[in-house]
């Protein structure tokens, strides 16, 4: 499945919610699905800090494809990080840099990803993308 | 005067807002207060009919604006009780202002081994210009700690004061525990080693009456936008005589009185602090925010919100879970509060929804939540504008978060 099809679905998930309280509850319930990223890595090398809330970001290369873990000192964050890794693990490092992320705003959480929210939720998506170009890199020297 | 919120918030048309198909609830005082019309309008009029640079125009409408300005000077003097309008300079706020103070201050006074005072509970503002004055200079900073309740340990303080102290710089009111500080005997202990102090009082001009000669303070700083004035203007008061001695901050033009490439002398007080074209439309705004909250009458203002205090304790205390942070029986009203397990993201992000505008995180207090080792709280900061009603969603609100992520 591409990541725009993947994009699409939670569009629609969330496509029945009117009321925003159902939409964060919605948000609570995919928290609890979210991966749980082994506390060990729970450390700083691991960490985004925003003033508001922490993300924990981890990022594997298996088979030519990248599988992120992360996880959220609050629920809704976690919630919005469940989505972000969806969307986005499980595909090769070229495929996550082209990627134009846009169910965020269809969704109406944009304001989550605003430079002054300062959640961790904008720079856990920089580095998504910096993990690929690193692993996209690495594939790239080991192929030459 | 009878004090009546109702008349107060159609003063306020910011406040009659729907966020979210809810009305507006605005707790986040703290951070910022809304405009009254008179400001408002203060300011549309003075576009409209007088807006010209102050200071040296000898045209009709730059006299004009600069008497609006040196008459806004002396509405402060008066706000303050201060002895002279050299004794008031406008800056931008209250970070520019205790930066202005750290930095002459350091300049002329302190040197390597040199201390300066400041509190566990202080806003970042009134740490960073002290550590960078000290780093610079070689001068150590010390810091009065607070006990759990939220009060400064007195004791603590009175075995810092040294030969060495330099100054001593506190606030009046912290922004996240709301405890008012006896800062009258603070400056008298300072003063008993002739050590000046300076008070960051951008949370308490708004909940009080304030009288610097009655507190002997040597440096009083406030922001104007957090006293119903527009942003990006403020106020450093410093007595005359401290002043006077001091290297101005910033260089530029108003600043000055004769500048050559050999030797510039500087303008007397106050333009010595004021370079640049000053913000003269603020210093109107906050002028006019000054008489309206006078108006109001500020024992009015301090009593109302004192039961607003007293009624959001009683009830938010009842709610299973909830912690507040700060409880000193000398408080405004500003209560910074936890739910049990709960991270405040999540909370004010479900109160947003709510239409109840609250604040999360560390409040620039960054020591605070160290003290308490924790990484934030929510804060519904109160003001006379506020009323029993919007307490009452605040806290129907809260059980509605408990029931999502309880």
């Amino acid at each position: 499945m591409a990541i725009e099809t993947k994009q699409e679905d939670i569009i629609s998930e969330f496509e029945v919610f009117d009321d925003w309280l159902d939409k964060y509850n919605y948000l609570i319930e995919l928290s609890n699905e979210l991966p749980i990223l082994d506390p060990k890595f729970k450390t700083t090398d691991y960490v985004i800090s925003g003033c508001q809330s922490k993300v924990w970001l981890k990022a594997d290369l298996e088979e030519g494809k990248i599988n992120f873990t992360a996880d959220s000192d609050a629920i809704i964050t976690k919630g919005i990080v469940s989505l972000l890794v969806r969307v986005l693990s499980g595909y090769q490092p070229k495929d996550i840099l082209d990627a134009d992320l846009f169910f965020i705003e269809r969704i109406g959480l944009r304001e989550n990803l605003s430079p002054t929210r300062s959640n961790g939720l904008l720079a856990m998506v920089k580095k998504m993308k910096l993990y690929a170009l690193a692993y996209q890199t690495k594939l790239e020297n080991e192929q030459a | 005067m009878e004090f009546n919120v109702d008349k107060i918030r159609k003063d306020f048309p910011i406040l009659s807002q729907k966020v979210h198909g809810h009305p507006l609830a605005y707790f986040d005082n703290g951070a910022t207060t809304q405009k009254p019309l008179q400001v408002t309008e203060t300011i549309r009029r003075y576009y409209e009919e007088e807006n010209a640079s102050i200071h040296r125009g000898i045209h009709y409408l730059s006299e004009k604006s600069t008497e609006t300005y040196e008459n806004s000077r002396e509405t402060v003097r008066k706000f303050l009780n201060a002895r002279s309008t050299n004794e008031i300079i406008f800056t931008s706020g209250t970070t520019g202002s205790i930066n202005t103070i750290a930095f002459s201050f350091g300049e002329k006074y302190v040197s390597s081994g040199d201390e300066v005072i400041v509190s566990e509970m202080e806003h970042h503002a009134n740490i960073v210009p002290w550590q960078m004055m000290c780093e610079r200079k070689g001068a150590k900073l010390r810091v009065i700690p607070f006990n759990e309740k939220g009060e400064l340990i007195m004791e603590e303080y009175g075995k810092l004061l040294s030969d060495k102290t330099k100054i001593v710089a506190i606030n009046h009111v912290s922004n996240t525990l709301g405890t008012i500080n006896p800062v009258k005997e603070i400056i008298s202990l300072a003063h008993a080693r002739n050590i000046p102090v300076l008070v960051d009082g951008a949370q308490a001009v708004q909940h009080g009456k304030i009288d610097v000669q009655d507190l002997d303070a040597d440096f009083y700083a406030f922001s104007g936008h957090k006293v119903y004035a527009p942003n990006g203007i403020g106020i450093l008061y410093g007595k005359e005589e401290l002043l006077y001695d001091l290297p101005p901050y910033q260089g530029g033009g108003d600043m000055v009185d004769c500048v050559s490439f050999e030797k510039t002398t500087y303008n007397e007080l106050p333009f010595k602090f004021e370079a640049g074209t000053m913000n003269y439309i603020g210093a109107a705004g906050l002028a006019s925010a000054l008489d309206y909250i006078s108006g109001v009458g500020l024992d009015n203002i301090r009593d109302y919100e004192h039961s607003l205090l007293e009624y959001a304790t009683t009830k938010l205390m009842a709610i299973d879970g909830l912690e507040i942070y700060g409880r000193s029986p000398e408080k405004i009203s500003i209560i910074s509060f936890l739910l049990d397990n709960i991270h405040p993201y999540d909370a004010g992000m479900v109160l947003d929804k709510l239409g109840i505008a609250v604040r999360t995180g560390t409040h620039c207090n960054q020591p605070v939540m160290d003290h308490f080792k924790i990484t934030g709280t929510l804060r519904a900061s109160l003001v006379f504008y506020n009323t029993k009603d919007e307490i009452d969603r605040l806290y129907d609100g809260i059980l509605r978060v408990i029931k999502m992520f309880g």
